[in-house]
Parts: C-alpha cells; sequence; structure tokens
C-alpha cells in the first residue's frame, strides 16, 4: 500500500516534468505536440506579425539609454527605438508596437512561449543562450563590457582594492559568472550579494550593504545618470576602469524562423548602413527621390541611373521601400545613438560603437 | 496513459538528461550553511548549497514559528485585555496581508536601515549589528574536544543514577534529598573539572571590525546572521506564527471548559493548568492543522528569492538563466520540495500518533 503510493506519487511527478519539458523547449514545435495551439504558427512569426498588425517586443523598463519606462508611461531607449524601427519597417508605421517588460529570469522564456515576437532587452550574446535556450541573436546594437560602480568618495580605485568587499549583482545575469571569473583571476575575494533588479540594487548599494555594483556599463552609465540627487547624484559614483567581460547586446528571435530572424536583423543592420552612407531622417526623402549612389539606392528602394528598384525589401516579404520609413520615422545608427545612449553619458566616438569608418565596430554587411 | 505519452514526448524532446549538472557552477552564493561551494564547483554542488540554505531556513522557522504561535495563541485568550488585544491586533494584521510584502518590507525598512559597518551597533564587543547583519559570539572546538565529551557523557550518566537513587531514597524514606540539585551539582562538577584537565577545549570566537582592500570593513569570525536570512526568517516566522496562534486558540477553546474549572478546583496555578491540563490536550487536536502550517512554511521559504538570499528556486533559477534545462531543473526543484515535505509530515504524523489517546 504505501509502496504503490509512493509510486503514483513518483509518477505524477514525472508527469508535471514532461509537461515543463514540452512547454519550454520549442525545438521540436510539431502540430501535434500536446499544447498546440498557436505553437503552428510559430515558423511563421512574420506572418503573424503583418496579421495582428502591430510587434509585440520584450523590452526593459529600468535601464536608461536602453528600456527605461519614462514618468509619462512610454517607453525609451535605444532597445526601444529598434522595436519602433522594427514597426516602421512592418507597417510604415513607427508606433505599431506593444511593449512587454521582460525581466533578466523570464525574457527567454517570453520569447519561447511566443508571448513577445522579438526581444530587445540589453541581452548579451553568449553561445550557450544561442544554442541551448533555442534562440537566436541577430545582430549586434551595442558592443558593451561589464564594469563595477563605486561611491566616488571611496578609496576603490580598481578591482584589486576590492578585497572583502561586498558586490551587488543583478540575478540571472551573465555578470554572475563574469564577476567570478574577473575576481578569481585578480586573486580577490568578495562576496557577490544576488538582488532581483536594479531598483533592488539600488536600495542595497545606498544602504551600503555591498561597497561595489556590478553590471553592464551601458546600465551602470545609465543607473548612474539617474542616481537621486538625494544621495548624492551621478556624481557621487564612479566606474572602475577595468572591463571584465565582453557584453554584444541586440535583438532576439526565436530558433527556426528565418524569415523574422531576416527581416530583425536587416532592419538593424540597414540603420548601420544609412549611418556609413550619409543617410539620415533629415535626408532621406531627398535621397530617395534622388539617390546619389547606387548603395544608397539599393538601400532606400530607389531606382537609380534609371535601372530597376533593388528587391531588398520586397525579398524580405516588406515593402520596396521600408528602409525610407525606417530612417524617416526613427533615424539612422547614429541618431538612435546620440538620442538615447549618449545622454546618459557614454559618448559614441572612440568606442567600440563607433562605426568602423571611424575604427569602431558597427558594421553592416553590404547590401546588394 | 497520459503519463506515458508524455515520458516518450520528453524522451523525444532529450531534454530530461542530468548530464549538465556536472558542469561548473560559475557563479558564486552569498550566503552558505555547512556548505562549501565555490564557483568552481559543480552546478550539483551549487544546488546542494541551495538545499542546505532551504534547510537552515526551515528548522529555525519551524521552531521559531511554532514558540511564537504558541505564546500568542495563549495571549489571545488572556484574560488580561492589553494582552488578549495586542495578540489580536498582531494575527489579524499579519495574516491578513501577503508575506512578500512583508518579506521585502522587513528587508528594505528594517535590515538595510542599521549602520554601516565603520559605524556598527556594538554591544560590548562581542555583538555587531550593522547593514552587513548581525555578528554573534560562537565557540570553536579544539582536538579534545571529543574527549571532553565523553567525560560529559560519563557524567550524564552517574548524575542520573545519583539522581534515580536519591529519588528512591525519598520514597522509601520520606522527606526531600533534593535529588535533581544533587544530580546537577555532581554534573556540573563533573564538566568543569574535565574541561579544565582537558585543557579547554573550547575556545570563544568573538567576531571583530576587520579592513581589507581599499578601507573595505567586515566584522569577521563568530556567527554570521545576513540581512537576507534575518528577514526571510523574521519574515517567516511572524507570518506563519499568527496561523499557528490562531490553531493553539482553536485547540483550546475546542476543550470542555470544565478542564480548567476542575484543575483550579485542584487547586493547580494559571500556569500548572496550562502546561499540565490545557496543552496536553490541546496537542491532540492542534498537530494536524500545524502540520500545514509546517508545510506552508517550507514552501513559503521560496520567497526568499525577491531579496536575494539564495535558497533552492534561486539557485535553480540561476542554472536556467546560465544554462538553459528548465525542465529537468523544475523537476529537481519539485522533487526537493516534496521529499522536505513528506519528511516533515512523516514526522508530525508519528508525533501525532504518538500523542492521541491509546484505544481510540
Amino acid at each position: 500500500m504505501r509502496l504503490s503510493r509512493l509510486m503514483m506519487m513518483m509518477l505524477a511527478m514525472l508527469a508535471i516534468g514532461m509537461i515543463a519539458a514540452a512547454c519550454s523547449s520549442d525545438e521540436d514545435e510539431e502540430v501535434d505536440s500536446g499544447d498546440a495551439g498557436e505553437v503552428v504558427a510559430s515558423s511563421d512569426t512574420l506572418k503573424t506579425v503583418l496579421d495582428r498588425g502591430k510587434v509585440i517586443v520584450g523590452v526593459k523598463d529600468s535601464q536608461p539609454g536602453f528600456g527605461n519606462l519614462n514618468p509619462d508611461g512610454t517607453f525609451a531607449g535605444q532597445d526601444v527605438e529598434y522595436a519602433h524601427a522594427i514597426a516602421a519597417a512592418l507597417f510604415g508605421d513607427k508606433s505599431k508596437v506593444e511593449f512587454v517588460v521582460a525581466s533578466a529570469a523570464t525574457r527567454f522564456e517570453l520569447l519561447s512561449a511566443e508571448e513577445i515576437d522579438v526581444l530587445i532587452r540589453t541581452t548579451t550574446w553568449t553561445s550557450s543562450r544561442d544554442i541551448d535556450l533555442s534562440s537566436s541573436f541577430t545582430a549586434t546594437t551595442f558592443y558593451d563590457g561589464q564594469g563595477i560602480i563605486v561611491n566616488a568618495d571611496s578609496a576603490i580605485n580598481s578591482i584589486n582594492d576590492l578585497e572583502g568587499a561586498t558586490i551587488c549583482v543583478t540575478t540571472g545575469t551573465t555578470t554572475e559568472v563574469n564577476l567570478a571569473n574577473g575576481l578569481a583571476a585578480a586573486g580577490v575575494n568578495y562576496t557577490a550579494l544576488t538582488l532581483a533588479g536594479d531598483a533592488e540594487i539600488n536600495e542595497a548599494f545606498i544602504a551600503g550593504r555591498c561597497e561595489a555594483w556590478t553590471g553592464d556599463k551601458g546600465n551602470l552609465a545609465g543607473q548612474r545618470s539617474s542616481f537621486p540627487a538625494a544621495e548624492g547624484g551621478p556624481e557621487s559614483l564612479r566606474v572602475l576602469p577595468e572591463t571584465l567581460s565582453k557584453e554584444p547586446l541586440g535583438p532576439v528571435v526565436r530558433d527556426g524562423d528565418t524569415d523574422w530572424y531576416d527581416v530583425v536583423q536587416w532592419v538593424v543592420f540597414g540603420t548601420m548602413a544609412a549611418d556609413e552612407l550619409g543617410v539620415n531622417s533629415g535626408n532621406v526623402v531627398a535621397m530617395a527621390a534622388n539617390p546619389p549612389t547606387k548603395d544608397i539606392a539599393n538601400l532606400l528602394g530607389a531606382s537609380f541611373g534609371g535601372a530597376e528598384p533593388s528587391n531588398f525589401g520586397t525579398s524580405l516579404g516588406l515593402s520596396p521601400t521600408f528602409m525610407q520609413s525606417v530612417i524617416g520615422q526613427v533615424g539612422n545608427y547614429d541618431e538612435i545613438y546620440e538620442r538615447t545612449i549618449a545622454p546618459i553619458g557614454l559618448a559614441r566616438e572612440g568606442s567600440l560603437n563607433a562605426s568602423w569608418l571611424d575604427g569602431g565596430l558597427i558594421y553592416s554587411p553590404p547590401i546588394k | 496513459m497520459f503519463v506515458f505519452y508524455m515520458a516518450n514526448k520528453a524522451r523525444e524532446l532529450d531534454d530530461l538528461g542530468f548530464d549538465f549538472l556536472s558542469g561548473s557552477g560559475d557563479f558564486p552564493l552569498s550566503t552558505q550553511w555547512l556548505t562549501n561551494y565555490d564557483a568552481n564547483d559543480s552546478l550539483l554542488g551549487a544546488y546542494g548549497a541551495g538545499i542546505f540554505n532551504t534547510v537552515r531556513l526551515v528548522i529555525i522557522g519551524i521552531v521559531l514559528a511554532t514558540v511564537l504561535g504558541v505564546l500568542a495563541g495563549v495571549a489571545r485568550l488572556s484574560s488580561n485585555w492589553l494582552v488578549s488585544r495586542l495578540a489580536t491586533v498582531y494575527v489579524e494584521t499579519i495574516r491578513n496581508t501577503p508575506l512578500l510584502i512583508q518579506i521585502v518590507i522587513w528587508y528594505t525598512v528594517v535590515f538595510l536601515q542599521f549602520p554601516r559597518v565603520e559605524n556598527a551597533i556594538e554591544f560590548g564587543g562581542i555583538f555587531y549589528l550593522s547593514v552587513k547583519g548581525l555578528a554573534l559570539p560562537s565557540l570553536t572546538i579544539d582536538g579534545s574536544f571529543g574527549l571532553w565529551v565523553i567525560f560529559l557523557i560519563v557524567g550524564a550518566v552517574v548524575a542520573f543514577a545519583l539522581q534515580w537513587w536519591l529519588h528512591r531514597k525519598e520514597e522509601v524514606e520520606g522527606g526531600s534529598r533534593h535529588a535533581v540539585m544533587w544530580a546537577f551539582l555532581l554534573f556540573a562538577g563533573v564538566a568543569v573539572v574535565t574541561y579544565l584537565v582537558t585543557g579547554t577545549p573550547l575556545e570563544p570566537d568573538t567576531p571583530s571590525v576587520g579592513i581589507t582592500g581599499a578601507n573595505i570593513y567586515n566584522v569577521n569570525g563568530g556567527i554570521q546572521v545576513e540581512p537576507e536570512f534575518a528577514a526571510v526568517l523574521l519574515g517567516l516566522v511572524i507570518y506563519t506564527g499568527a496561523f499557528i496562534a490562531e490553531i493553539v486558540r482553536g485547540g483550546i477553546q475546542a476543550l470542555p471548559k470544565g478542564q480548567n474549572e476542575a484543575a483550579a478546583a485542584l487547586g493547580l496555578s494559571a500556569y500548572q493548568r496550562l502546561t499540565l491540563i490545557i496543552l496536553p490536550q490541546a496537542l491532540r487536536i492542534i498537530i494536524p492543522p500545524l502540520t500545514n502550517q509546517f508545510l506552508n512554511l517550507t514552501k513559503n521559504s521560496s520567497l526568499a528569492v525577491v531579496i536575494g538570499y539564495p535558497e533552492i528556486i534561486f539557485v535553480g533559477n540561476t542554472m536556467i538563466n546560465k544554462i538553459g534545462h528548465a525542465a529537468p531543473i523544475y523537476l529537481m526543484i519539485f522533487g526537493t520540495y516534496l521529499v522536505l515535505s513528506l519528511v516533515i509530515s512523516v514526522a508530525m504524523n508519528s508525533f501525532n500518533r504518538s500523542v492521541q489517546l491509546a484505544g481510540r
């Protein structure tokens, strides 16, 4: 009797585990997988999105410069601008976006459960995420690196001064691992205090629970810029010079949906190409009417020298002039950067995020 | 049928292997109890440390919640107006608000408001209270500790024998021989003498403030109670205590009034009536619902994740974020809570059987 009850319990346990397995893995999206429903449509996100009339994007709501919720309820930041760029490309109207706030821990579940079409939430491109989490990274919109922030009046000037320190870190991020590796390499003993998000860390840091706070430098710059004035404002914080990791951030889509992947990827590359070619929101109309070069004509879907316009847009399943909408309504990479990231104190010039023409890493494959 | 279908499905998905657990964790844990995991150890080691952190919370939480609940439950029935009202206010405010909010409030409004370590509140140089936690003195043992324990056991046996012998003498000859007192004195004497003979095997370990790196203050040594642990523990104890108080009150009120009155007629004091007559009988009614509360506390301990106390869910989430494999990890978490809860159930059920009236 006792034994059979135990057996029942184990079977029940197993059953629930299986359900979880079936729900969380999207490598195997057959029509017959128990929870079919919308799953069938997953291989054609582009069609789903176009039919729906808006794109649903997972963003962050607490990171100035990237994804931040304004007091008036609107979202702002580079990630948000790219969401608008995708909407402009799909519908010719950058406002056709629905934002879903994704946390660090739930973002991949939101994506694989098809709650969102694309995840643009300062997500670091790593091999294990790309391979194991059934997601595909489209392009890098910001080359970040992990840094450490401390109180400006503390005596901590490098990571070697952190012996014995408690360092606050966000849970469920690559920063935890980088911190462990970076400080182990420096031979520094520390305690990591892992908290759920930036707001909690802010609280703990202000209280003195941790002496230092680690995160991507883009994030730290944003947190610094919005550090409460009552606690000393941005001037009371200082970022240490070391960079602990490579953090390429960019939009993520589900695996196995190449049409949608291509759309997201080429919208991003399109903004970079426009930056390289000198096309911006101010001159895009004039450039489209009378493109000065073949490359610009290809990008904007305009005809050059009497030849047929390129099929850049139509081959993606979009309007031939989709990049005109993107650049006209959102802008090129540089305009987006200057509007969102430059204000939090990260200059583009001389950084990894400068155009390749200026020695940076922002580079679009050729459009032809 | 369904189970077999799902099992087959999972095999197709090939996502129920646990091989990934031998990979290195790479992430540190802020708090550990009895375990010695570091970032180079395997994920299984990290998960084990998470289990111990949960068990620590559950064991201490259950003991303290029971004590608080019994006190509050008895207080609600007190004839003292102030005491019963205070207990009522406690029970009604705590059990009618979400535990999650209470834990966050304990953490941010109480524990994060203590001074920084350099200005720590200090009691006689042995207790330190700061935003980095509470540091208490502890004892460390050295090599001859085992020998001393053997002496203690021998002393205890002899003391019990003495007590038994004196007690028999009392019964046979009448009068009081102070059996317990003599036995205790004998035991204390043996303990002190052998402690000195074995070369004082216990060393006090008092915490002290240390400065490392660039003016980074820490309290080192002794027992460290981290603010995250303290906040979750306090939240769980106070929340569960409110429910236990109601169970205790119900158990006492379910007894016939005559029990208390008869005990009073025999001349027992209020304390004796409570501890000898009322509570032992109420216990039979209290235990089954009390078991539920212990199980609730065990499962509620997972809320510790919100303030970064590295218990099972916290470690599981970090693992999932690092390497994926959500299904097997959630299955592990599921199984772990199931085992913890079953252990508590089995223990409480056997305790329940032992206090029931024979023949009922």
